[in-house]
């Protein structure tokens, strides 16, 4: 799949992907999108730039190893549910603080945290099953 | 966005006002502390030196967690906490009444106990491969699904042990663990999704998923909606779930090839998930639908009882044969189930118990067999007896317990359940009980002749070629401490009986569930 056009391609189509991701991700508490199909979107990214550029270079990219994302995804979901707990209200209660940055209101919520946690637990996970599947090819 | 101040929206209709109590919150902390734990250890899982540390530190935790729920709701009734504050049956309620407290304080302690034994066992690729952040998923898992009061979120508490558990049955891929990964993958998979049918069928019966909602409009429905279906469904989706005949054959196929620790675990507790399951659902859901299948599941129960103790007669690798003892386990669990009278049904919950004990002792013993005597095969072992006392003293008791002699713990349970059968004049069911102690005790105590009592043949061709590795005092200790619980209640059983009693009355009558989960609506 090593052509030329695909590998040149490969770079601004995965950086393209990522940022619709975050995008989809963001947009997703009222309207269509969310944490799972962000998490999707950017797992194809780097699995696309794997394909063109090879696995080792993906893996720099990521710094951290996707299991580790993974974790660190389920680990801040998690934790979103029991912020609750000094409100004395039940876990997994959606608490939300308007915050103030340059004149514009912007509504910050656990359930964006956990949004952002589930995002990282798909891209994470799929990102290292796409990768050690793509490394077995090349063998 | 605080929506009080936006709109004028009745919030009382929708959502719980009462704050939440700190004591309510042990309700879900057996569920929420191994999630996120385990995901803290799976962040550090190139650290493996830290691992073990931070897992036992971590099931220390969970236990303690555990003890304090028991104690709560053994004290107070049922507890509640429902998700996100969400009216039920809206939003999903955690109910941890008196059965399931009782069995997430036994899980805790055999998954502390796995742990500690884990530390010698478990080598550097098992623990990169991310044994500790599998084990703790699983609990998290298992304890969800005690304490769930949503039968879809039992479904999804169901998938996340399994996934955890297929994780740990492949630790290290080795050729055998992927053949038994195989048939367990696939066997546990096709009775999900059973279950996820039953699920839906009703959803589209009853409206709603919460089980003490199920539970109130259950008699209303009876007279023009299926249930018997649907109790028929689900007595075979966790039937399998809990390796009763004749859908049990992949419980022995699988259980010998993971590592001895994790073969521990599973048979602790796997295999009670789909007991607790089916008591959940045909006791306190469709109680008439269950007295109907009554007879039907007296006569499973007594076919798993014998052919899992005929297929451990069978067996000489000790592993194999207590696949075949926890299969015949489930029969005398599903005896008290097809009973269906408080004392049955307790004797179900005390051998539940005993059985997560005494399963993941016996287990964690051929460990410690296997490394002092070389072997997992009674052909090999030979001469424990002389070499290790204490281990000889520990199987001695164990053997005990699980055929249901004094001083061991699996007395009480069939003392119970053989007073219910004679009770309910099922003369054939006691008898089938007593003749399955007996096998299991030729089951069981060939394994101490054979290898403790039996001398080595020849000292010097056959001896040498076994290695004797030292057997290491922690798990030793681990071994011990699991055998503590086990004599006690054989001795003192009253506590651990009363407890039964109440958590089957709780499933015969569900009034106080039902009142937990619904507290407005029960006053009015």
């Amino acid at each position: 799949m090593r052509t030329l056009i695909f590998r040149t391609m490969a770079p601004y189509l995965t950086s393209l992907m990522v940022l619709f991701s975050v995008f989809v991700l963001l947009r997703g508490h009222n309207e269509p999108g969310g944490g799972f199909i962000g998490g999707l979107i950017a797992a194809s990214a780097f699995a696309i730039y794997g394909i063109a550029c090879g696995v080792s270079p993906v893996r720099r990219a990521l710094y951290f190893h996707p299991m580790t994302i993974s974790g660190f995804g389920l680990f801040i979901a998690g934790l979103s549910g029991v912020l609750s707990l000094f409100t004395a209200v039940p876990f997994m209660t959606g608490l939300w603080a308007e915050i103030s940055v340059l004149g514009v209101t912007v509504d910050l919520s656990t359930p964006l945290v956990f949004d952002i946690g589930v995002y990282l637990v798909v891209l994470g996970s799929l990102t290292s099953i796409a990768l050690a599947l793509e490394e077995r090819e090349e063998d | 966005m605080a929506t009080v101040e936006h709109t004028e929206t009745d919030l009382t209709v929708a959502m719980i006002t009462e704050p939440a109590q700190l004591v309510d919150w042990l309700v879900i902390a057996p569920v929420a502390l191994p999630l996120i734990l385990g995901a803290a250890l799976l962040m550090a899982r190139r650290r493996t030196a830290a691992q073990p540390v931070l897992a036992i530190a971590s099931l220390a935790v969970l236990f303690a967690a555990d003890i304090g729920l028991l104690w709560h709701v053994l004290a107070n009734g049922p507890a509640v906490m429902t998700m996100g504050r969400w009216l039920p049956p809206f939003g999903i309620s955690f109910v941890a009444d008196a059965l399931g407290a009782t069995l997430v304080a036994t899980a805790g302690l055999v998954s502390l106990v796995c742990g500690f034994f884990s530390i010698n066992s478990v080598n550097f690729i098992g623990q990169r491969y991310g044994f500790y952040p599998f084990l703790l998923l699983m609990m998290a898992g298992v304890n969800g699904s005690f304490l769930t009061g949503d039968i879809f979120n039992l479904y999804v508490w169901f998938e996340v042990f399994l996934i955890a558990s297929f994780g740990l049955i492949i630790l290290g891929s080795g050729q055998r663990q992927i053949d038994g990964a195989t048939k367990y993958a696939i066997l546990n998979l096709v009775a999900t999704t059973l279950f996820l049918i039953a699920t839906g069928y009703l959803y589209g019966i009853f409206g709603t998923l919460n089980m003490a909602d199920i539970a109130r409009k259950a008699p209303e429905l009876r007279s023009t909606a299926p249930l018997m279906t649907l109790a028929t469904l689900y007595l075979v989706a966790f039937g399998m779930k809990a390796a009763a005949f004749p859908l049990n054959f992949w419980l022995p196929a699988s259980y010998h090839t993971p590592r001895i620790v994790v073969a521990a675990l599973f048979a602790g507790l796997l295999t009670k998930v789909g007991v607790y399951a089916l008591l959940r659902t045909l006791v306190m859901l469709f109680p008439p639908e269950r007295s109907v299948l009554s007879t039907l599941i007296i006569w499973l129960a007594i076919a798993t009882m014998l052919v899992g103790i005929l297929g451990a007669l069978a067996q000489s690798d000790i592993r194999r044969m207590l696949g075949f003892v926890v299969v015949s386990g489930i029969g005398f669990m599903l005896a008290g189930l097809g009973l269906g009278d408080p004392i049955g049904i307790a004797g179900t919950v005390v051998y539940a118990v005993h059985s997560m004990l005494v399963m993941t002792a016996l287990y964690l013993l051929a460990g410690l067999m296997r490394r002092a005597g070389g072997s997992y095969t009674l052909n090999r072992l030979t001469g424990l007896y002389r070499s290790h006392p204490l281990m000889a003293g520990a199987t001695l008791l164990l053997v005990f317990a699980a055929a249901g002699l004094p001083p061991g713990s699996g007395l009480w349970p069939k003392v119970m359940l053989v007073q219910a059968s004679l009770g309910a004049g099922v003369w054939w069911l006691a008898l089938a009980i007593l003749v399955t102690g007996l096998l299991t005790t030729l089951a069981l105590g060939r394994v101490f002749v054979l290898a403790f009592w039996r001398m080595p043949e020849e000292k010097s061709g056959e001896a040498a070629t076994i290695e004797s590795q030292d057997v290491g005092r922690g798990t030793y200790l681990a071994v011990l401490v699991l055998c503590v619980p086990i004599a006690l209640i054989g001795v003192w059983p009253e506590p651990l009986i009363g407890v039964a009693q109440q958590a089957a009355a709780g499933l015969l009558d569900p009034g106080s569930y039902v009142g937990a989960v619904f507290p407005l609506e029960t006053t009015q």
